[in-house]
């Protein structure tokens, strides 16, 4: 960034500085106050050609895209649209506001100093998000305000005059409906304007408030408005009367059940439909690839390592799309802010607060969506200790684990009248026993090193309005990239290293006894760290397995075993009754139940927390106590308290 | 509407009476916020979502069991725990003089 530093010298600059980059690239950022429509106009200006990704070492997101320009004016370069996160000032106190900053002071390492900025503001409520044009202005960058909302302003009675607000901020005005795509036209306009050098700034007539002096920046708000005979619109009547039923002291919390069960239920069994369709397609196409193929130990590779490897994770395509499905829906209609309110003060019992609770529950079927939902939390605090209790949570993946173990080892008694018996109770357990670890975990890390500055919890709560197709349709779009690109990336490489250690040393040309391979070497070398545990060297081989996903495990005790590697397997469960003690087989079920032996898991918490250092902590912590609950209970199990 | 010049300073409360804060504020009655009994860093957070000296502010509805409680303030809603809308002090309402 060799150009124009400080922007004193281009104050009045007609034309924002030309990178030095041979080809020009117009960067324009949008910024505006959370709630604004932000993400929403942005959807609109770049459609499908956006991509996320994170601010580099920080947890906030970010989001570029290329403006869909359509060319009319004769000049070539593109113009790169930057989303920045929502704030209602630029006093850098949180991660949110410092990034903005940065970003607009060319501070950010690979984004140029934009040059120039859409200024998103909600017209419904433009008293209060008038204050951060102050600061914005103050840049003297070539902006345009955007007043959003412009339907909903109208069709509440409200009104603002945009030539006098133009006038008195000295900067083009749009009255837009970004949801609706009424005035959008404008906002390209401004971008081919900029991006031609024919914008000029005028200095604004009113003069800008002292930043730092909040009120002081209200009442100017305020003034501002009065001088573009803005008027207030009259409260959301239809956001009253759902709030009143929605936040109905007893119909408010039932409805809040029966969203949270319809959620659960349609992740975790609706989802079952379609992964089982695709696990079937997956299969026969490895068939399919395996009957053209000659046999060699390179379409063992492909067929049994890659195709199967990368088929497990994106099994659970449907169940991410399903719940992000639901999410969209929750978030863009104003209820998960409603959700929230009601689950905060059992949240808040654990340290944690009420926007944590559905991505928790979304842990249930799969910790993976569940820790990309938490981005609907704000506080980076709250955020970070969701992520890094989600995967206590019984994920679906260790079900087949569960029912294997619990089937070959545990009697199915009658426990509490006919229906619910000893193998029901230990599945129970089981979950239980994720749950109070994740909950423990929480308040360790909010009295320890998550220990925050006692940031008040603060929530918002928008109108109701309808979502879009196109909004809940981008967002779909942008999670499957996100979840395809990393099974194609991180996890495809632990899956070759993982068949190459089930595969080699090649033996006469011929692939090894598992025992004999490599990953047999390492079970051999684990077993004496694993046997106060009560494993094997062949359980060793299942958790190197595992690391891959957990449900893995059953598949390579499969192999080991010689039976069929199904959970159902009458055979597999009669070998590990006759080779693992009881004590061993139990401990075996408290260490998946506390192991993050999952690295779509491990990749997912680098990507959301920008860095190595917390999935390393977390896998860490999880294996820690997983092997010392293991352990304890083998004890308690061995020395025969319970027979 | 906005009367910062007139009051900004004045924490102390007349005539001796307990001040009130937001919390003790019943649903559906406005009071004005005076001051914001708040480490610096957190008044200006809620300073930025309307809770500003001198803005009128009415207690809407709360989650079961009495909180969080959604409150209007400045043309929008904002749910705020009990523990910090009792650190938000009301000005004397004036019959009560």
């Amino acid at each position: 960034m060799s150009d124009c530093h400080d922007c004193d010298g281009c104050a009045v600059a007609v034309a924002p500085p030309p990178l030095h980059k041979g080809a020009r690239t117009h960067v324009v950022a949008i910024i505006g106050p959370p709630n604004s429509g932000k993400s929403t106009l942005f959807n609109r200006l770049t459609g499908l050609r956006q991509k996320v990704a994170n601010f580099p070492g920080v947890t906030v997101e970010q989001r570029v895209g290329k403006a869909k320009t359509n060319g009319k004016t004769a000049h070539h370069g593109e113009v790169v649209l930057v989303d920045l996160p929502g704030v209602y000032s630029l006093n850098p106190r949180s991660e949110d506001e410092q990034v903005t900053r940065d970003v607009l002071a060319g501070n950010m390492p690979g984004i140029p100093k934009p040059d120039a900025l859409l200024l998103i503001l909600d017209c419904t409520n433009l008293g209060r998000h008038l204050v951060l044009a102050a600061p914005i202005l103050s840049l003297k960058l070539p902006t345009l305000v955007i007043l959003n909302m412009a339907d909903d302003l109208k069709s509440r009675g409200g009104h603002v005059d945009t030539a006098e607000l133009a006038n008195e901020l000295g900067s083009p005005v749009a009255l837009i409906s970004a949801a609706k795509g009424q005035g959008v036209e404008k906002v390209f306009q401004f971008m081919e304007g900029t991006s031609a050098g024919t914008t000029s700034l005028a200095p604004p007539r009113i003069e800008l408030p002292i930043l730092q002096d909040i009120p002081r920046c209200r009442q100017w708000a305020h003034d501002v408005g009065t001088g573009a005979a803005y008027r207030a619109p009259a409260p959301p009547i239809w956001t009253r009367r759902l709030d009143s039923v929605f936040l109905h002291p007893i119909a408010g919390p039932l409805i809040f059940l029966l969203v949270v069960a319809g959620v659960f239920q349609t992740i975790f069994t609706g989802a079952k439909p379609l992964m089982d369709g695709l696990q079937a397609v997956i299969q026969t196409s490895g068939q399919w690839i395996e009957h053209i193929l000659p046999p060699s130990i390179f379409r063992s590779l492909l067929v049994d390592g890659i195709w199967s490897g990368v088929g497990a994770v994106i099994v659970f395509l449907p169940q991410i799309l399903l719940l992000f499905l639901f999410i969209g829906i929750l978030e863009d209609s104003g209820y998960l802010a409603r959700a929230a309110l009601i689950a905060d003060r059992t949240m808040s019992k654990f340290g944690l607060q009420g926007k944590s609770f559905i991505p928790l529950i979304s842990a249930y079927a799969c910790a993976v969506p569940a820790i990309m939902a938490t981005r609907t939390i704000e506080n980076k605090r709250d955020r970070l200790a969701t992520i890094l209790i989600a995967p206590f949570m019984t994920c679906s993946a260790r079900l087949p684990v569960y029912t294997l173990i619990i089937a070959g080892f545990i009697a199915d008694r009658p426990l509490l009248g006919r229906f619910f018996g000893m193998q029901a109770g230990a599945l129970l357990g089981l979950y239980v026993l994720g749950f109070v670890a994740a909950i423990a975990t929480a308040r360790l890390l909010k009295s320890s090193i998550l220990r925050s500055e006692r940031v008040p919890f603060v929530l918002e709560m928008p109108p109701y309005r309808w979502p879009t197709l196109r909004s809940l349709g981008l967002r779909l779009i942008d999670r499957s990239k996100v979840f395809l690109r990393r099974a194609g990336t991180v996890i495809l490489l632990v899956i070759v290293v993982l068949w190459v250690l089930e595969n080699l040393p090649v033996k006469n040309g011929q692939p090894p006894e598992i025992e004999h391979s490599f990953a047999g070497m390492i079970g051999h070398a684990v077993e004496p760290v694993i046997k106060p545990l009560g494993f094997n060297w062949k359980i060793g081989i299942g958790l190197v397995s595992s690391i891959a996903a957990r449900e893995t495990i059953v598949g390579t005790l499969g192999t080991i075993y010689g039976k069929e590697g199904t959970s159902e397997s009458e055979g597999l469960r009669n070998a590990l009754r006759s080779d693992l003690t009881p004590g061993g087989a139990v401990a075996l079920l408290v260490f998946f139940a506390f192991a993050m032996q999952c690295m779509s898991t491990i990749a997912v918490v680098r990507r959301e927390t920008g860095g190595w250092k917390w999935p390393a902590i977390q896998f860490a912590y999880m294996t820690f106590l997983a092997y010392v609950c293991a352990l304890i209970t083998n004890q308690i199990v061995r020395s025969g308290i319970f027979t | 509407m906005l009367q910062m010049s007139v009051n900004s300073g004045s924490s102390a409360v007349p005539n001796g009476a307990p001040a009130r804060t937001l919390a003790q504020l019943p649903e559906g009655e406005a009071g004005v916020l005076d001051h914001l009994d708040l480490p610096d860093d957190i008044a200006r957070r809620l300073m930025e979502l309307g809770f500003l000296p001198g803005h009128i502010i009415v207690p809407a509805r709360s989650a079961p069991g009495g909180e969080p409680r959604v409150y209007r303030v400045d043309g929008s809603e904002v749910a705020l725990r009990r523990e910090t809308a009792s650190r938000l002090i009301l000005r004397p309402s004036e019959e009560s003089r």
